[in-house]
């Protein structure tokens, strides 16, 4: 009995500590809430970063995902001030509830072919996906990557059988990373991302399937959103995001 | 006193079974019923609902062959690092689908660790291929027939097996003609638990056999992409997946137990 009550105390006093140096520590912290395409994941968090360094007091949380499923996730009443998509569709959704402020394109992102860094079937530009032997993967046509691929290979007027239709670009990238497709087309910031781990091909065509990555603060969005989105915008962002692979606009 | 119900215990069952049954009434209202016949048409549907079946019910196959003589060797023999194997064996049931998918194809993929050989040897590599989604499914499935079998084998009585075994029935034929028939109904709930299962099943088979129409595009996967531009679409795909399931599901009760009566 005794050793139980001991236990509680224990267990009350942590709670009491932890709450204590919480509410000492930060006081009055304000909260930012981003919605941002997967493929924004690593440029974003760095300039969450950022943007916490230059706004003391303030914590920039994030929702990555597919850009569809935010928007619908949006207009199902999910608190957020700042919303990134990889596609005007996308972002559309969200203006047509009413729920989007003034949208900027802030970069652009193109396909590359990605193939493991051995190249196993020799595959040089987009006429040799078409190769029955060569096991490509592309992404659904429902998400913005899948998208762009049937517009590149629309304009290149070449058609191609893939494997298998992935669910998201990262999906994607790792049956190339694997080995179990021979070539895959991802975005050039994917390949950069991947680190040497797949090798990146760029092809003209993809001129012509470039995707817009849209922003604009939220409806009801905290003051900071503005704030966040000048970040995004500015030159310091840009730096970021051309890094990674985006282009400027 | 005794007829009073207690509501310690109904007030939280009621609760459990509105969290259970008012997702599924949220579908049925939000269902587009107008557009329904127009999209059951679609052939995608008809395919990926035939797709799904059919390797449903080969992956339950495969989970029976394999599974019952597993659940037996765990519930009727004994050997060092029994128990090990048994919590070995329950990891898909606690494993994300997905991890389970790539760690499928760390083996069987096209460079894994049997995959290159079967590659190499017969030109043959399971990934994108119907096959492959079968796999996935059995993975992933399996582990529940053979908990279900395994417990009903605990539960049955050991004593008709010996005395099949005392009149000088072989280990095997008593396996067949007495612990068989014996641990039939587990039997038959695992196979149920097991296709269920198998038919929902989604991360493991779109990491493992990846997505393509006709071929390894299944109904979890045509909904999860239907949800990316036409949530209305998923929602008539999970209604059909719904209603096949549940039709076939009491089809086949219905015979067992006009069987067994």
């Amino acid at each position: 009995m005794l050793k139980r009550l001991s236990l509680v105390a224990a267990i009350t006093s942590v709670f009491v500590l932890a709450a204590c140096g919480s509410s000492s520590a930060v006081p009055a912290e304000t909260e930012l809430t981003v919605f941002a395409a997967a493929s924004l994941t690593g440029t974003f968090t760095e300039l969450g970063k950022q943007f916490e360094a230059a706004h003391p007091g303030t914590k920039v949380t994030f929702n990555f995902g597919s850009s569809a499923t935010l928007a619908q996730q949006i207009t199902q009443g999910a608190p957020a001030d700042v919303f990134a998509a990889a596609s005007p569709a996308t972002m559309k959704t969200v203006a047509d509830a009413g729920l989007a402020g003034t949208q900027t394109v802030f970069v652009k992102n193109k396909l590359e072919i990605a193939v493991p860094p051995d190249n196993p079937a020799k595959v040089e530009n987009l006429k040799d996906l078409t190769d029955p032997k060569v096991k490509v993967a592309l992404c659904a046509a429902q998400v913005p990557c899948g998208a762009a691929a049937v517009r590149a290979l629309g304009a290149a007027g070449i058609e191609v059988t893939p494997v298998t239709l992935e669910q998201d670009v990262k999906a994607t990238l790792t049956k190339v990373e694997l080995g179990e497709v021979d070539a895959a087309l991802v975005y050039r910031t994917d390949v950069i991302a991947s680190a040497g781990k797949v090798s990146g091909i760029p092809f003209p065509e993809a001129d012509q399937a470039v995707n817009d990555y849209p922003i604009a603060t939220l409806k009801d969005a905290s003051p900071l959103a503005q704030q966040f989105v000048d970040l995004v915008l500015s030159p310091q962002g840009e730096d970021v995001l051309t890094k990674a692979g985006f282009e400027a606009p | 006193m005794r007829s009073r119900v207690p509501w310690l215990l109904v007030v939280p069952a009621v609760l459990g079974m509105a969290f259970l049954v008012l997702p599924l009434a949220g579908l049925l209202v939000r269902a587009p019923w107008s557009t329904l016949p127009q999209r059951l048409s679609e052939p995608q549907v008809l395919e990926a609902l035939r797709l799904s079946l059919v390797t449903a019910s080969v992956a339950t196959a495969v989970c029976l062959v394999l599974g019952v003589p597993l659940a037996w060797l765990l519930a009727r023999t004994d050997f060092p690092g029994r128990r090990l194997l048994r919590a070995l064996v329950t990891v898909p049931l606690v494993l994300p689908p997905v991890v389970g998918g790539v760690a499928l194809l760390l083996v069987l993929g096209r460079r894994g660790l049997v995959g290159q050989w079967l590659e190499s040897a017969f030109g043959f590599s399971l990934p994108f291929t119907t096959a492959g989604v079968v796999v996935a499914e059995a993975f992933v499935a399996m582990p529940f027939l053979v908990i279900a079998v395994e417990g009903a084998l605990r539960a049955a009585d050991v004593r008709y097996e010996e005395a099949a075994a005392t009149l000088g029935a072989s280990r095997f034929t008593v396996f067949r003609r007495v612990t068989l028939p014996l641990v039939a109904p587990g039997v038959l709930a695992g196979a149920v638990l097991c296709w269920a299962r198998a038919l929902g099943e989604f991360g493991a088979t779109i990491t493992f056999a990846g997505n393509f129409p006709g071929r390894t595009q299944t109904m979890p996967l045509a909904v999860y992409l239907a949800l990316e531009t036409e949530p209305e679409a998923a929602i008539v795909l999970s209604l059909v997946l719904l209603a096949v399931s549940v039709l076939i599901l009491v089809a086949l009760r219905d015979r067992w137990v006009g069987a067994a009566a």
